[in-house]
């Protein structure tokens, strides 16, 4: 079962320019938005549909959209946030790069939802093509109308931004963002208040992940109960999944949420099975941050249920047996992958990205990358097993952000549900140095 | 007002009062200790995570507690708040784990610095560190750096609590960067030696709460505790002229502003005050400044489970007294080991 929605005309040859996305449907969300709706309207329809967000927390958009403060003659801004640099997580790059006016449409409708006139698109430093994608997209989009004054004569004026990020990961954390769109250091701010109320120079903004704005498009053009009427539960729409690692078939896929992980990694319309007909080993469901899961908790619960692609199945059982879905980053390994050197590659990703301002993270994260350097290098002993569990304990929750709570997860849970493996590693070590 | 209960003891503060300083006006035995906020200097605070504490119930309309450990320098209290300090161990075991890693790249030269017997980092791992470091892998350093010709920086000793940048921010229009690189390779930048190249620059020894920031007129002059600090003021055109002078016999080695219970100066003086005048002449002699217990200058200061030394809150009087006593074994209850 397949429903898409985001890349329905993925493979359009010249979807890229306005002209081909234009003919098939393109800006008709704005249209309808901006010519038979007011903006509550549309925001009401965000709430109904259950969209939440993808940029990794997966808080529900309407909500989001509804705390924006409104004081009088104060500007509100929309940031869409293009930064994606989880390891493990592309989806972002894929939309942009295939049918920038999807995010662009997106753009415009949830400005107008927000009475928002300026919007800025905040993306990575390195897709530096992308950026350039973009811009011309939103040229053609100003030609054709649909930013500038008066938008399709109903006065509603919108200017669009591009910003090549900064070239951390931490400007992907909303406020660090914020931060640096205002041409100073990326570093996260210290909340409340939070952007709906102090944002983007002060002014209330809305922080928006690149694929929760181009949701809001079949959103507004369906109607939120159909976007509802897809899914599972609480986890509504589709999503994008990065699947990579150990597959036959790595690449970006839209999944209707509640598809079984089982089916997921096995069917030929997605991951294709494992690779090289090798036995599946671990799987870590939603980008580097959140916990690694082995082979058996992955494809079912820890009371027997299968497991599924939606929010709520992929948390069943907290961080004792289950993960989260994140944002999305599906990266696969089989029996040959070591978990242990895998998380050596995580944590020194952690450590280089640690922006420094609290001890905590900044002290652990790079303590963890040298115990873990030390293991996977043959010099490991069975304390250091406990010394990293104590450390990520330490670090988690004590910080201002959570990127010191996604340094310490993937530690937490390959010691959980993979210690033998690390001990065999000192052990044989040991073995070799006697 | 406000009701707020830290580990029992219930206070009524205004509206706008963060948890640390409702237990500080509590008092120095309940205030959490605070390595980077800093009363004086808007927007500091929570970097340095030591100020956490555990809230047990958020406030009398929603008791729910708080899921994680907060930053009491930047959390405002809410009517009917409960929060636990000391009296929780789990928060103590965090507070040790946030110590270790303020230490787990400290250099620990301590014998050579000339912060040690003021440094507040010494306090804080003597009250809520752990014995020994778990931490073996090589300690990051950096050259020392010349801010001015009489600041040292050597950011080898930093824990990053961002104090520095915010004196040199809040005192100089227009400055908003003083950190280069990022994660456990910041440092601060000496784009600060221009930028505080002001009357006040020497602020930012008084606010380092380690030995990186350091003053070249007293540097390796003495330490600390065996120099006499005493209260004196000056007609000064600048600031208020009023500062501790450290006495060393009849010579002035070093002047700094006067520092509360909680190490933070009362008024910020001038580099004049600060550098020029080490002539007692200089000064009208107030009399001799009373040191919080806190400071192993009051000598003994190490005493086990957190006792108060009476010590410490003698009248000013008694102070020659105790300068004359000779020293006194440490009764055995008392020793480090414990
Ligand atoms: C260290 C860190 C990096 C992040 N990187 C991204 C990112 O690259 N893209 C993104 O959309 N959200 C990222 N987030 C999440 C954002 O802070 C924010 O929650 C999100 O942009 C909100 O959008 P959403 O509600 O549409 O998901 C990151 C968070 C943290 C803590
Ligand atoms: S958790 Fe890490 S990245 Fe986030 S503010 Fe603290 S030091 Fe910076
Ligand atoms: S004093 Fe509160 S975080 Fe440093």
């Amino acid at each position: 079962m397949s429903k898409k929605l985001l890349l329905k005309h993925d493979h359009e040859p010249g979807i890229q320019t306005y002209e081909v996305y234009r003919k098939h449907g393109g800006y008709a969300s704005v249209e309808k938005a901006l010519k038979t709706m007011t903006p509550e309207a549309v925001v009401e329809e965000v709430k109904k549909s259950g969209l939440r967000g993808r940029g990794g927390a997966g808080f529900p958009t309407g909500m989001k959209w509804s705390f924006l403060a409104k004081p009088e003659g104060v500007p509100r801004y929309l940031v869409c946030n293009a930064d994606e640099s989880e390891p493990g997580t592309f989806k972002d790059r894929y939309l942009m790069s295939r049918i920038p006016h999807y995010l662009i449409e997106g753009m415009i409708t949830s400005s107008f939802a927000l009475g928002a006139n300026t919007s800025y698109i905040y993306v990575r430093g390195e897709y530096y093509y992308v950026i350039a994608i973009l811009e011309k997209a939103i040229k053609e989009a100003y030609a054709a109308g649909w930013l500038g004054k008066n938008i399709l004569g109903t006065g509603f004026d919108h200017d669009m931004y591009v910003q090549p990020g900064g070239g951390a990961y931490i400007c992907g954390e909303e406020t660090a963002l914020l931060e640096s769109l205002e041409g100073k250091r990326g570093n996260p701010r210290i909340k409340p208040p939070f952007p709906a109320v102090k944002g983007l120079w002060g002014c209330p903004t809305v922080v928006n992940n690149v694929e929760t704005i181009a949701a809001v498009v079949p959103i507004v053009n369906d109607g939120g109960e159909a976007y509802a009427a897809i899914g599972i539960g609480k986890s509504t729409g589709t999503k994008l999944i990065s699947a990579s690692g150990h597959i036959n078939k790595p690449g970006v896929y839209e999944i209707e949420l509640g598809l079984p992980v089982e089916e997921f990694i096995n069917s030929d319309e997605y991951c294709g099975g494992v690779w090289k007909g090798r036995k599946l080993k671990a799987v870590v469901a939603g980008g580097s941050s959140v916990p690694v899961l082995p082979a058996d908790l992955i494809m079912k619960t820890a009371a027997g249920e299968p497991r599924l692609m939606s929010y709520e199945s992929l948390a069943d059982g907290g961080f004792a047996s289950g993960t989260m879905l994140g944002s999305g980053g599906f990266i696969v390994m089989d029996e040959t992958a070591s978990v242990v050197k895998n998380l050596w590659t995580f944590a020194r990703f952690y450590h280089h990205e640690s922006c420094g301002q609290c001890s905590p993270c900044r002290e652990g994260t790079g303590w963890m990358e040298k115990v873990l350097h030390k293991i996977v290098h043959g010099h490991g002993e069975m304390k250091d097993i406990d010394l990293l569990w104590d450390l990520q304990r330490k670090i988690e929750g004590n910080t201002i952000c959570p990127l010191g709570d996604a340094a310490a997860w993937p530690v937490a849970s390959a010691i959980r549900h993979f210690r033998s493996e690390f001990e065999e590693m000192i052990n044989s070590h040991a073995v070799e140095h006697a | 007002m406000l009701k707020v209960t830290i580990d029992g003891q219930t206070i009524e503060v205004p509206e706008g009062t963060t948890i640390l300083q409702a237990a500080r006006m509590l008092g120095p035995e309940v205030a959490p200790p605070a390595m980077c906020y800093y009363s004086t200097l808007e927007t500091s605070g929570g970097y340095c995570r030591t100020c956490i504490v555990k809230v047990t119930k958020g406030s009398e309309k929603d008791p729910r507690p708080m899921p994680k450990p907060v930053a009491s320098c930047r959390t405002m209290v809410m009517d009917g708040m409960e929060v636990q300090n000391k009296t929780s161990p789990e928060l103590l075991e965090a507070r040790k784990g946030v110590v270790e890693f303020l230490l787990a790249n400290h250099p620990l030269d301590c014998p050579v610095c000339d912060q040690a017997g003021e440094c507040h980092l010494q306090d804080l791992s003597f009250e809520h560190g752990a014995e020994s470091t778990r931490y073996e892998f090589e300690r990051r350093t950096f050259e020392k750096i010349d801010i001015g010709p009489n600041v040292q920086l050597h950011m080898t000793r930093c824990i990053l609590c961002y104090r520095c940048v915010k004196v040199a921010d809040q005192l100089t229009p227009g400055r908003s960067h003083g950190v280069l690189n990022r994660g456990d390779a910041s440092e601060i930048s000496t784009y600060i030696e221009k930028s505080i190249d002001n009357e006040f620059s020497g602020n930012v020894i008084d606010v380092c709460p380690v030995g990186a920031l350091t003053d070249k007129t007293f540097r390796f002059k003495n330490r600390v505790w065996f120099t006499k600090p005493m209260d004196a003021h000056r007609e000064c055109d600048k600031c208020s002229g009023k500062v501790a002078l450290w006495f060393k016999g009849a010579d002035v080695l070093r002047v700094t502003g006067r520092k509360d219970a909680f190490g933070e100066v009362e008024e910020f003086i001038c580099n004049t005050c600060r550098f020029e005048k080490k002539d007692a002449a200089d000064w009208k002699i107030e009399g001799p400044r009373v040191i919080d217990h806190k400071s192993v200058i009051s000598s003994n200061h190490y005493l086990a489970n957190n006792q108060v030394p009476d010590f410490a809150f003698r009248e000013v009087a008694d102070y020659k007294a105790i300068e004359d006593k000779p020293v006194q074994p440490v009764p055995a209850q008392n020793q480090l080991n414990n």
